[in-house]
């Protein structure tokens, strides 16, 4: 499949933003912190961009309203409607923390759920499609939640460092977790896609299989089309393998090398404000990482159509 | 609204495809673009249109399939080796996922005749549709920035002001070697039905659940070179043509035929 750097990046950024927004919401920073207002803000920000960004692949985007329609029946309506109904406590807490240093729990709550269930959305819209057999798995929303959570882990992690560390401790256990969680998860989908046998092959797209072996002789056209440059993106195969372990090493091994230290630090050291610097590294390691696992995401993923246009 | 109408009628307006008798002319694909750049909503663009590295909106393509028998190579002599046309263009799926996943309510599929159209007023062409659908029938205007698809040419198949004979769609009415027909494929004593019923018609990719209403016709069995070139009982042995290949058992069979 195309990978569309506006997809990407809304999805791995707005993904962190609602990991941040969720243990924002279940109040893991004191509100009173310039920390917890930072931590806000950038939840909010990350989201809003990543929202934005998605919008840019579309061909009429002044129509994007229409797309809060149609909730019963479509998972990519239903995060919008997510996205929109999640803002609403999300904004209202972040005001309290800026303007009045507190926070209200049960909007934190809502906002926390939100999150939860806007991430669930995203991820649904790639896992309901039956034409494409790697993302067609419970396995895929699990990734997306734990990629959310982790990076959520971490950036609650940043901010807490940044003002008392007050759940330093916790948190970077927390994280640690999450690392643990998020790679088991991913290493399973990943498994799953390399021992799959497609659902459909050019047998039963043209139903000759009853003949013999069928093959492409001659595309409908010399030239590619909409399909084929949308579906039939396959320069990422040359390189998978590598890219795949570079995913591996940047968004949990440096990061888990990195909370190890800052846990270390905790332990036997006691709490500084440096450690706040390994943790942004964590992040940014992080955030490396799954740019190259949603590129891995799409560039990868073989769609059933290319029966039809030969591999 | 973009969730599949329930209780609708029995109707189900489609296509069958012969596949023995389509030669691969590409007349329908002509014709289709020809109907429907002038036709229901926004023209069917192409981009680059005159240079080297063209592409446009198509509705229906041909593809073309070699299939292969085990230890078959040459067509007619081992097994059932053969070259396939196979048009393709939206197969109306009663249970069409593109219409499923659309979040603004452009993609529809009609109650009264199962037809799936695309109101292009309410698209935002973010092109979820066309990753929904396995059969490659949607493909993104790139001028207008709305899906397109097949429309089994609802503005000619209930237009009264045509003679019957043209109220069939634009690829129907072409078709030069009648491989494509037109009807309600919900009815089944009408003439697309009974045709599907003698000829063994089948659906294309059923393991992706989609029941698409358009059939295929399976090519018909071919009598193997190697089975008619044998003796007639009573013919003398020195007039076996057994060993005779290539052209020579073509033309061995051919004759025999006559």
């Amino acid at each position: 499949m195309h990978p569309a750097y506006s997809v990407i990046f809304f999805t791995v950024v707005s993904g962190m933003g609602y990991g941040l927004a969720f243990f924002l919401g279940i109040g893991l920073l004191d509100p009173a912190t310039m920390a917890a207002k930072a931590a806000y803000l950038s939840a909010l920000g990350m989201i809003g961009a990543g929202l934005i960004s998605s919008t840019f692949h579309l061909k009429n985007p002044h129509r994007a309203w229409r797309a809060f329609s149609q909730w019963r029946s479509s998972w990519l309506s239903r995060e919008g409607v997510m996205a929109i109904l999640t803002f609403i406590p999300l904004t209202t807490n972040a005001a309290l923390c800026v303007l009045f240093d507190i926070q209200s729990l049960p909007l934190g709550i809502a906002g926390t759920v939100g999150a939860a269930i806007t991430v669930y959305s995203t991820a649904m819209i790639y896992a309901s499609l039956r034409t494409v057999d790697a993302w067609h798995t419970r396995l895929t929303p699990a990734c997306y939640l734990a990629f959310a959570a982790l990076g959520g882990t971490l950036w609650t992690l940043f901010f807490d460092l940044l003002s008392t560390g007050s759940n330093a401790l916790q948190l970077s256990l927390l994280s640690g977790a999450a690392i643990a969680g998020a790679l088991a998860l991913k290493l399973q989908w990943r498994a799953r896609v390399h021992l799959q046998v497609p659902n459909s092959t050019p047998e039963t797209a043209t139903g000759l299989g009853h003949i013999g072996a069928v093959r492409l002789l001659e595309r409908p056209h010399v030239n590619d089309n909409y399909l084929t440059r949308e579906m039939g993106f396959r320069i990422a195969r040359k390189h998978a393998a590598k890219l795949f372990r570079l995913h591996l090493i940047m968004a949990y091994l440096l990061p888990i090398i990195m909370v190890t230290l800052v846990l270390v630090g905790l332990t036997f050291a006691g709490f500084s404000a440096w450690y706040a610097v390994s943790a942004g590294l964590s992040l940014v390691f992080h955030t490396i990482g799954m740019f190259v696992e949603r590129w891995l995401f799409f560039a990868e993923a073989r769609h059933a159509v290319m029966n039809y246009y030969g591999g | 609204m973009t969730s599949l109408p329930q209780g609708s009628s029995s109707r189900k307006l489609g296509l069958v495809i012969d596949l023995d008798t389509c030669v691969g002319c590409h007349a329908c694909v002509v014709s289709c673009k020809e109907w429907n750049t002038g036709g229901y909503g926004s023209a069917l663009s192409d981009q680059d249109p005159y240079g080297a590295d063209v592409s446009g909106a198509w509705l229906n393509r041909v593809h073309t399939f070699e299939v292969i028998p085990e230890g078959g190579e040459v067509i007619g002599e081992a097994g059932e080796a053969r070259i396939v046309h196979f048009p393709k263009s939206c197969l109306h799926c009663e249970d069409a996922p593109c219409v499923t996943v659309c979040p603004t309510g452009a993609s529809y599929k009609r109650a009264e005749d199962g037809i799936v159209l695309v109101d292009e007023d309410k698209c935002i062409g973010c092109g979820l549709c066309a990753w929904a659908c396995a059969y490659g029938a949607r493909e993104m205007d790139l001028a207008a920035g709305v899906m397109k698809k097949c429309t089994l040419c609802v503005d000619r198949i209930y237009n009264d002001t045509f003679e019957e004979v043209d109220r069939v769609p634009a690829c129907v009415r072409t078709c030069p070697a009648n491989a494509r027909h037109f009807g309600d494929l919900g009815d089944p004593h009408s003439d697309v039905s009974k045709l599907v019923a003698e000829r063994g018609g089948f659906d294309l990719m059923p393991e992706q659940g989609n029941r698409p209403v358009n059939k295929y016709l399976p090519p018909r069995p071919r009598t193997a070179l190697a089975g008619a070139a044998a003796l007639k009982p009573g013919q003398p042995e020195e007039e076996s043509t057994e060993g005779a290949t290539g052209f020579l058992r073509w033309l061995d069979v051919a004759l025999d035929r006559i």
